[in-house]
């Protein structure tokens, strides 16, 4: 297998898992114009809470179905949306909107570093491992390379993940009713939305996607303190990339950063660990809103 | 602004006496502390003064490394150790990077400047991460600095630092405020409130923001100078993204009327970090986070805004 081969299929597979850990964070500044810091203690919450309850799962007899875990995966990021969303969204987020942007990106900050605590308080400092279900799936050969399936699994969930949220958003009446809060929320207020719910189930379904992103991350790495720094910056980047508030952008983004560091890593190693942010400024420099931007009037 | 060309330069002078008085006093690790919160002040003092054009730069922590890097490489390849010298080419490296960056960045605001500038700052982060010539992430050590042919040892030489941090930091505040209160410093106001406006009454935007981020790299430069000096260490987390969130914690708390208030919020910080890492090293950042949120709830303005009403506009330092 050619080098270019190579790049590709890595850049896939680091590309899919990029739009997993961002999709939500493009998600909630689209709907409630929020950029939240603390997408990536969520994630890791969600790496935790998928860690504990996998290993739960295998050690009472888990084994007789070792698939049933990825049901527990997809389980445990959902309870992390259903408890945290509500708590952070009504309980500290809403106190805030009427402040300026760059206010309420601290106030995630904010939850962001207790989140942080939060996490070694309740797991403690020593890493976690989960990779049974990693290891599951068995290889793929493709040429003279094996790649582990589960890499490929979480290509399918990303595009599952992407149309989705496409499919709600564009196709369904709910969709159609976030769109409109979107668009104007004074006005969908008057036509009779109830803005306040849709932030609040918004906000949990970007919340999700975080969790998920930690749920499906989890079996592939140590889950130990200090992978949310990481993971928030890199999400930055790609949604930035995108565009803000763009599911499409943060595909592109995604795929962009993906392929952009399979490059680097085959090619360039000494240049990994900031081709991202490189990319981001190029980006930037060219196109200042990201690739799809939303389009807003200007205000005299 | 008192009416009084004098107020700025009086008000400067009694703060080095008291800051220089406290000196002798205090024990040696407060010592440390306090010139630590000084070099961080000045960095958040950078922050400041873009945050009354109603801009955030989450990247800072790029000058901080800038100054720490160029105290430390200068000190082991040249043999400078002259904390003056040092000072002022750390602050002239940083300010020609500034004058090419802010091209760039001028025409960003809100969240998109925020997060160009952490950008910059992570590419640094990452360059040096990977330079292993000069120490890669391990950093290198800095030795210690003497003082325009003056080379104190012990509790001299923390001192010293620490009278040249307070004359450094006080003369930087005093031509700071003088900056805000200028024509040119107070259009940064009108551009937190409407820039289409300044643009239509004559005045330009983007140089005005452009003047802004260079004062805010020499300060920022200064700053990483010190710092590296004090810690005899440099790494390169002076560029990572978290140190910049600390500088930005600072200048939220302090808010962007008084100048004072950057430096007292920086030693508030630098307190609350020591004393809770020796009794909850787990929570301190929980403590931190809790602060923040009560900070920008209950304080939109600031610690600064508590001082600014009664003397109006601040005035001080």
């Amino acid at each position: 297998m050619d080098l270019l081969a190579v790049i590709l299929v890595d850049g896939l597979i680091y590309g899919a898992w990029l739009f997993i850990v961002s999709v939500g964070l493009t998600l909630t500044f689209g709907v409630l114009n929020i950029l939240n810091m603390a997408h990536g203690g969520l994630y890791a919450i969600g790496a935790y809470t998928t860690a504990t309850a996998v290993g739960i799962y295998f050690a009472n007899g888990g084994d007789a179905f070792p698939l049933g875990s990825y049901a527990v995966m997809v389980f445990s990021a959902l309870l992390v949306a259903v408890v945290l969303g509500p708590l952070l969204e009504r309980g500290l987020l809403r106190h805030f909107y009427d402040r300026d942007h760059v206010v309420i990106v601290l106030v995630t900050y904010g939850i962001f570093l207790i989140l942080e605590d939060v996490m070694k308080l309740i797991w403690g400092v020593t890493p976690l491992f989960v990779s049974e279900p990693y290891s599951l799936l068995g290889n793929v050969e493709m040429g003279p390379l094996f790649y582990v399936t589960y890499d490929f699994l979480v290509i399918g969930v990303a595009i599952f993940a992407g149309l989705a949220v496409w499919y709600v958003l564009n196709r369904t009446r709910q969709g159609k009713v976030v769109l409109a809060v979107i668009h104007d929320r004074e006005m969908s207020r008057t036509m009779g939305v109830n803005v306040n719910k849709v932030f609040m189930v918004s906000f949990m379904a970007g919340v999700f996607l975080a969790a998920l992103g930690g749920a499906l991350t989890a079996p592939m790495i140590s889950v130990s303190p200090g992978i949310s720094v990481n993971v928030i910056i890199l999400a930055f980047a790609v949604v930035i990339i995108g565009g803000l508030g763009s599911i499409e952008g943060a595909a592109i983004g995604a795929l962009f950063v993906g392929i952009a560091r399979a490059a680097s890593v085959h090619m360039l190693p000494a240049a990994e660990l900031f081709i991202i942010y490189l990319v981001m400024a190029a980006v930037l420099v060219f196109r200042p809103e990201g690739l799809f931007p939303k389009t807003e009037a200007r205000k005299i | 602004m008192t009416n009084s060309r004098f107020f700025v330069p009086v008000c400067c002078v009694l703060i080095f006496a008291v800051l220089v008085g406290i000196g002798f006093i205090i024990p040696q690790w407060a010592m440390f502390l306090a010139t630590m919160a000084l070099a961080k002040g000045l960095v958040a003092l950078g922050i400041v003064i873009l945050m009354r054009a109603g801009l955030v730069s989450f990247g800072q922590g790029l000058y901080f490394c800038i100054g720490a890097y160029v105290s430390g490489l200068m000190a082991n390849w040249t043999g400078i150790t002259d904390i003056v010298l040092l000072s002022i080419l750390g602050v002239l490296v940083s300010v020609i990077l500034a004058t090419i960056c802010a091209r760039l960045l001028s025409g960003y605001r809100g969240i998109f400047f925020a997060m160009l500038t952490l950008s910059l700052s992570m590419i640094l982060y990452g360059a040096l991460s990977k330079m292993s010539i000069i120490g890669g992430t391990d950093g290198l050590n800095v030795s210690a600095p003497t003082f325009l042919g003056y080379a104190p040892e012990g509790r001299a030489l923390g001192f010293s630092l620490y009278f040249y941090t307070c004359l450094v930091s006080v003369i930087a505040g005093g031509l700071i405020r003088v900056y805000f209160n200028s024509e040119r410093g107070l259009t940064a106001l009108a551009i937190r409130d409407n820039e289409l406006r300044v643009e239509y009454l004559g005045s330009s935007v983007k140089s005005a923001i452009s003047s802004g981020y260079i004062m805010a790299a020499a300060v920022g430069g200064l700053g990483g100078v010190i710092a590296g000096l004090a810690i005899g260490h440099v790494d390169p987390e002076y560029a990572y993204w978290t140190t910049s969130g600390e500088f930005v914690f600072v200048a939220i708390l302090s808010g962007f009327f008084s100048i004072t208030a950057v430096f007292a919020s920086s030693i508030v910080l630098e307190v609350v970090r020591s004393f809770s890492n020796l009794y909850f090293p787990n929570t301190w950042q929980l403590v931190l986070g809790v602060f923040l949120l009560i900070v920008i709830l209950l304080l939109p303005n600031g610690l600064g805004s508590l001082f600014s009403k009664r003397r109006r506009k601040g005035g001080s330092e």
